[in-house]
Order: C-alpha cells, then sequence, then structure tokens
C-alpha cells in the first residue's frame, strides 16, 4: 500500500501526464518509505493510476477514501482491478454499478497503461526504471566478484549525469505549488534525491547477490555505479550563459558542467528565467542512460614499521634526475612490493620518520615508516600472516630488513610525524682529518655536552628549502681512534640536526663544526644512523 | 654490507658535489679569474680561483665591501620561503663585491652566471683573512640558485677545470718568456 494522502493526487496526475516514472511521482509526493521503492515498477504504476482513478469515478469513493484506511484500501483494490486484467465477474461483484458502463473506457486506460509502463521517464532517464532491475544487479554484482575484493559490507555510491539536476528542476517547478498545497514546510529538499532512491532500491539486492554482506552508510568498500546520457548533455548549456560565473574552466575538468557547478546555478537562476530557458516539464528523451563500468574502492588500509638500510648506494625513494632513473631500487620499492601484492593494493603513499641518505645506512632498531596502501583488495590479516609478509620482505633481499610490522589506523600514523622535532637521534660516522691526530688530541670531544649549533639550511638541500638558521643541539659525543688520519665519531642528537654538515663545516655555514673544534679540516666518510629513538609503531616481540 | 664502497681515496666535499667552473680574466683584466662551484643540485657558490690576484703576491685583505653601488648593497638581499622569493636577480656580469688590498689595489668580483642571489658571506666581512686562508669553501663570496630550466645553460660561457688549467699554465709559459 502506497503512503499517499489525498493532496498528493494533483501532484500524481500532473506528473503522470508529463511523462514520469511511477518511482519519481513517489519522489515528488516525498514518499520517504523505502518499500514504495522496492516494489515492481508496474504494480507502482497501477496503484497510482488506481489512487487518482478514485477521484476521477465518482464522489463517492472519495469520500470513502478519506473516511478510514479500510474502505480506503477497498475503493484502491476497486480502482486497481478497473486498470487491470482482473476477470470481469470479481469486478462486477465489486462494483456493479461502474463496470457495466466503463468497459470501452477500461480497454482504453489499458493501453494508455501499456504506453506508460514503457516510456522513458523524462526526470530520471530511465535509472529508476529498467537501469534499477534485477538485470543491473546481477551486472553490478558480477563486476564486483570479478575484482575478487574481501569485503563483508558495501555501500553503493552513484554518479549520475548533471543535466538530470537540470531536468529535476524542471518538474520541480511543474509541481512546486502542489507539493507545497500538501505542507507548509515542504519544499525542494523534500523531494526524495535519485541517488536515494535508487540505493534504497539497489543496495539491499547488490548486497543479497553477493551473499548477504551488510549495507553500511560508511562502509569500507564502495560500489561505484555511474550512468551517463549524452543525448541530454547540451541541457545544461543555457546555465553557462545565465550564471557564466559558475562556470569557470578548470584544468583537470573534461567538462566545466560538472553536477557542483550545475546545482550551484540552479541555485542562482529566477523559475521565470529558467522557463524562458528550458522546457516545464522537460521533454522525452529518446534513450536510457548509458551505465558506466563499476568502480570498485577500498579506503586505504595503512601499514607500520621499522626499516633498517644496509646498504650506501640504496636511496630512500626512487631517485631521479633529468628523468632518468639513478639508482636501480630504493628502500620504498623494496618494502612496497611483497606488501603490495599481498594487500592487493593499486598503489602507495610511503613516509617516514626522516629520511636518511642514499650513502648512509640505518643500524639498530630501525627507522619507523608508514605506508597507505591505496584500494587494497584484502585488508583482513592475522599477526601471523603479518608476520609471514615480514618474513617474505626480508628474505627478498639483503639491502633492507623489516621489523615491527603492523596494520595500523590513519590516526595512528600521525604520532609517527609528531615526535620528530623533539626526539633524539644516534649516529656512528667515520671521520677524517687533515692533519695528523693522537689519541689524546680527540678525546676532548668525549666530555663536550649539549653542544648547540646555528645550522644554515645547508648547500645541499637549500635549493627545495628555505633560507634559515637553525639551532640544533649535539647531546653528546664519543669517539673511537682508528689511526692519525681516522676515527670514529658517534653522535646524539636532536632530531634534524645535520650530521654531515657539522663535520665539514659546508661552506662555514654550520658554527660550531669539527673543523673548528678540531682545527684542521674534517669529512665525513661513512655515516650509520644508530637509532631513531621515536617510539611509535609499538614494538612486537619476536 | 657495503655495496662496493671505497675507503682508501677520499675525495673532498667539493669533489663528491660540486662541479668547478671557471671565468679567466673578467671583463678582459688579465688573471682575475672567478670560480663557480656548482652544486649537483644546480645551485652555485661564487669564489676567487686560487689565481686571483688577491691570493697572489703575498697580499693581504683591506676590506670587503658589499655595497656595489650608493643605491643597492648585496647585504640588504633577503630571499623567503622555499620559492625564495625577493632575492636579487643577477646577470652574468653584475658585481658582487669589491676587495680592497692593503697594497690598496681594488678588485670587483662579479656574480658570473645568470641567477638569483641566496646569500653572501658575512663571515668574510669580519676575517678578511678567510678569503685568502680558505678561498674555495669558508671564503666563498656568495651563492646563487640558477633558474631551474637554466641550470645547464648558464655553465656554457665558463670554462671547465681543464680548460681553465690550459689557460693558466700558457701564462705561465708566457710570463716566463722574456719578451
Ligand atoms: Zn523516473
Amino acid at each position: 500500500m502506497l503512503p499517499l494522502r489525498e493532496k498528493d493526487k494533483p501532484i500524481i496526475r500532473k506528473l503522470l501526464s508529463a511523462g514520469c516514472c511511477a518511482r519519481c511521482i513517489l519522489r515528488f509526493c516525498c514518499v520517504s518509505v523505502q518499500a514504495a521503492y522496492r516494489q515492481p515498477q508496474e504494480q507502482t504504476l497501477e496503484e497510482l493510476q488506481a489512487f487518482i482513478v478514485d477521484e476521477e469515478n465518482g464522489k463517492c469513493q472519495d469520500c470513502a477514501a478519506t473516511e478510514s484506511t479500510g474502505t480506503n484500501d477497498k475503493s484502491h483494490d476497486a480502482a486497481l482491478s478497473e486498470t487491470s486484467e482482473d476477470p470481469p465477474s470479481k469486478r462486477a461483484k465489486l462494483e456493479p454499478s461502474v463496470s457495466a458502463t466503463k468497459s470501452e473506457e477500461d480497454s482504453a486506460a489499458l493501453v494508455k497503461q501499456k504506453d506508460e509502463e514503457s516510456r522513458l521517464c523524462v526526470v530520471c532517464l530511465g535509472i529508476l526504471q529498467e537501469l534499477c532491475g534485477t538485470i543491473q544487479v546481477i551486472k553490478i554484482a558480477e563486476a564486483v566478484k570479478a575484482e575478487k575484493y574481501e569485503f563483508d559490507s558495501l555501500v553503493l555510491s552513484l554518479s549520475l549525469p548533471a543535466q538530470l539536476c537540470v531536468r529535476e528542476h524542471s518538474c520541480w517547478l511543474h509541481v512546486k505549488e502542489e507539493v507545497r498545497a500538501k505542507g507548509l514546510v515542504l519544499d525542494k529538499d523534500d523531494v526524495i534525491q535519485v541517488k536515494e532512491a535508487f540505493k534504497w532500491i539497489m543496495q539491499g539486492q547488490v548486497a543479497k547477490e553477493l551473499g548477504g554482506v551488510a549495507v553500511v552508510t560508511k562502509s569500507a568498500f564502495e560500489v561505484g555505479v555511474e550512468f551517463t546520457h549524452p543525448e541530454t548533455d547540451t541541457d545544461c548549456h543555457f546555465l553557462a550563459t545565465t550564471c557564466p560565473d559558475c562556470f569557470k574552466p578548470t584544468k583537470n575538468k573534461q567538462s566545466v558542467f560538472t553536477r557542483m557547478a550545475v546545482v550551484k546555478a540552479l541555485e542562482k537562476i529566477s523559475d521565470a528565467r529558467f522557463l524562458k530557458h528550458y522546457p516545464c516539464p522537460p521533454t522525452q528523451p529518446t534513450s536510457s542512460c548509458t551505465p558506466q563500468d563499476i568502480q570498485c574502492l577500498h579506503v586505504s588500509v595503512f601499514i607500520a614499521g621499522r626499516y633498517n638500510k644496509f646498504c650506501r648506494s640504496l636511496p630512500q625513494t626512487p631517485w631521479v634526475i633529468d628523468g632518468e632513473r639513478r639508482m636501480e631500487s630504493s628502500v620504498e620499492e623494496l618494502i612496497a612490493a611483497p606488501i603490495l601484492s599481498t594487500f592487493r593494493a593499486d598503489g602507495f603513499n610511503f613516509s617516514s620518520s626522516g629520511r636518511e641518505d642514499v650513502d648512509v645506512r640505518t643500524l639498530g632498531n630501525g627507522r619507523p615508516f608508514a605506508m597507505e596502501l591505496l584500494n587494497p583488495h584484502r585488508c583482513r590479516f592475522s599477526t601471523a600472516e603479518i608476520k609471514q609478509l615480514q618474513e617474505t620482505i626480508n628474505k627478498s633481499s639483503d639491502k633492507i630488513r623489516v621489523r615491527d610490522l603492523q596494520i595500523v589506523t590513519r590516526e595512528a600514523m600521525s604520532r609517527m610525524k609528531e615526535g620528530e622535532e623533539e626526539k633524539t637521534k644516534s649516529y656512528t660516522a667515520l671521520i677524517w682529518t687533515q692533519k695528523p691526530v693522537q689519541r689524546e688530541d680527540i678525546t676532548f670531544i668525549d666530555d663536550i655536552k649539549d653542544l648547540t649549533l646555528d645550522q644554515k639550511t645547508p648547500l645541499r638541500v637549500l635549493h627545495r628549502r628555505a633560507l634559515a638558521v637553525r639551532q640544533r643541539v649535539i647531546h653528546s659525543m664519543n669517539t673511537r681512534y682508528v689511526d692519525p688520519h681516522h676515527f670514529y665519531l658517534g653522535l646524539k642528537t636532536q632530531a634534524g640536526t645535520y650530521i654531515k654538515e657539522f663535520v665539514h663545516g659546508d661552506f662555514g655555514r654550520t658554527k660550531p663544526n669539527l673543523c673548528q673544534l678540531l682545527k684542521t679540516d674534517t669529512d665525513i666518510l661513512e655515516l650509520d644512523v644508530e637509532s631513531v629513538d621515536v617510539d611509535w609503531p609499538p614494538a612486537i616481540p619476536e | 654490507m657495503d655495496c662496493g664502497e671505497e675507503k682508501e681515496h677520499a675525495p673532498s666535499v667539493i669533489d663528491r658535489y660540486y662541479t668547478r667552473w671557471y671565468r679567466a680574466d673578467m671583463k678582459g683584466k688579465p688573471c682575475e679569474d672567478h670560480c663557480i662551484l656548482q652544486h649537483s643540485n644546480r645551485l652555485c657558490v661564487v669564489t676567487l680561483a686560487e689565481t686571483h690576484p688577491v691570493l697572489q703576491k703575498g697580499r693581504t685583505v683591506k676590506c670587503i665591501n658589499y655595497q656595489i653601488s650608493t643605491g643597492c648593497s648585496r647585504l640588504n638581499n633577503k630571499v623567503s620561503g622555499k620559492s625564495k622569493r625577493g632575492g636579487q636577480f643577477l646577470t652574468d656580469f653584475a658585481p658582487l663585491c669589491r676587495i680592497t688590498c692593503s697594497d690598496e689595489t681594488e678588485y670587483t668580483i662579479y656574480s658570473c652566471i645568470r641567477g638569483r642571489l641566496l646569500e653572501v658571506n658575512e663571515a668574510i666581512l669580519e676575517r678578511p683573512s678567510l678569503l685568502l686562508e680558505k678561498p674555495s669553501t669558508e671564503g666563498y663570496i656568495a651563492v646563487i640558485l640558477p633558474k631551474f630550466d637554466e641550470s645547464k645553460s648558464i655553465t656554457e660561457n665558463l670554462l671547465s677545470r681543464e680548460d681553465f688549467e690550459i689557460i693558466v699554465s700558457k701564462r705561465g709559459i708566457a710570463q716566463s718568456q722574456p719578451s
């Protein structure tokens, strides 16, 4: 039983003759009972026709309709039988006075109804008609199955041609008075959107077809359905002359007539102006919308861990100069490859707590990193499976090693960046001195505590960073003598201290520097990161 | 695992990351040679070549002046942000500073390349001796950032180290030959 009221009748009548489909009529009657949209559209159409025929047939039924739901039902049944192919005997029993005289009109109504059933809707262009039928449900479900996603809930997202808004607006203007007459508070916003109706009809069916997964509004898994309708693309064009401000060309958009822009322009245009440029109600299309390929999207999954880098000729990220690749691999690629294939993700974004130069090793517990995995097809893994994945990464290369690998939340990832500035880092550097030094010449370095450096942005990064003098603290240092020209220098520093520049001085731009301390030119031959003291992600016991 | 690291011979910071370019006899003035150190990131450091008269004949530096005209001082150069907004834009023959030696000889140091001035070396104002002691590192004159699309072409008018050394060696012969 459709939840319609007396005041819906003028709306229904107007929209039926305008060429609206049964479900679009429900939308404009502001029917928000989902079940009403789910029933077969033919049945809805019959019920609508019956509902208005009631009144046309005579005052007595109209009176009955307003008395109670019981009689309303009965009279409705009667109206229904009149336009259907029920045996005449039944009809005669229910409505003897009408049926006898109306047989001629009956067949005319029947033809009219067939016509209305097959007619393409002027508002939804078929989307709420055959495009949300069982065939379409199966097509969507098959497309999703083919992608082999792992998911336990879904949500449909719908992309509609922008001109649907224009047609909707035209139709709204057509019945605006009647809708407002229904109640003081009803307005255009109360008309149920095509999108909503489509989802009400389709979501449950698609979910059922996919093995009964849940339909959740904020599901991590989105099934994107898109329709286009080239035939009516020009519907929007008049808006560009009435509201040029709304349609400014942008670089990455194919057309200026985006849904957003069209909606904005429709909000601005006066009714009179709209009616001057666009037919009301909209004209009859010859073809229905074209469904585009189904686009599935799973929200990103985040994975974090710590990595060691044991190689002095391995960049952290792909190193490309003038479009040419410099090194054959990178830390992020070595880590990402097994993860991408395990999660079957489309891509990734890599981030880490600082980074080391291509020639620097990262030892100790390693450097925290996190990866956003884009559109993962699989994302539920047991602890054992993640451990296995970590093993796979570690077996794939001896240049890197990963530990503490774990799935994390997007929010937790920010903790890695938060800690960066305050945290300390430990390094070991192999130092060369121009003048020969004795063991005792360097021991004073061990006693230096909390040495504050003024570091100008190093020349090696100045091309891409702002010029500034930054104060950084070396908390402590220790030395290990090798020979008169070499010693190992251990440093514990505030994060963000440039170690290489502290050693060679960077044209005197880092002060004090090791050259000044030792009163000879010094250079750095090797550098290892010994520890990055960020306590995220949490350690996982081996 | 060191991926074939070599430890015996250690090239200097300049050897490792910079290319040396030269301009000999700047503006036709004999031996006023400039050396431009270009980092692999395209940034350039302007220095005196070791053959520059300031570094010859036991001269010492009396003063360095970045005020290149009444209206323009390179010391007023300020850059802000990653894009280095506000930096003075220099052409090849833009003067950077004037160096006066204790024997009252005066030399003008030029940009030699087109680009945005990022900084001048204020340390040499306090310690002019840095110019003599470390002409190619702490005694640098200025840092210039060429435009991205000119990072290759700006050195086309400059001499490579080999070409410069040939010129210098010919000078030696010319000087030793009696005229
Ligand atoms: Zn419709």
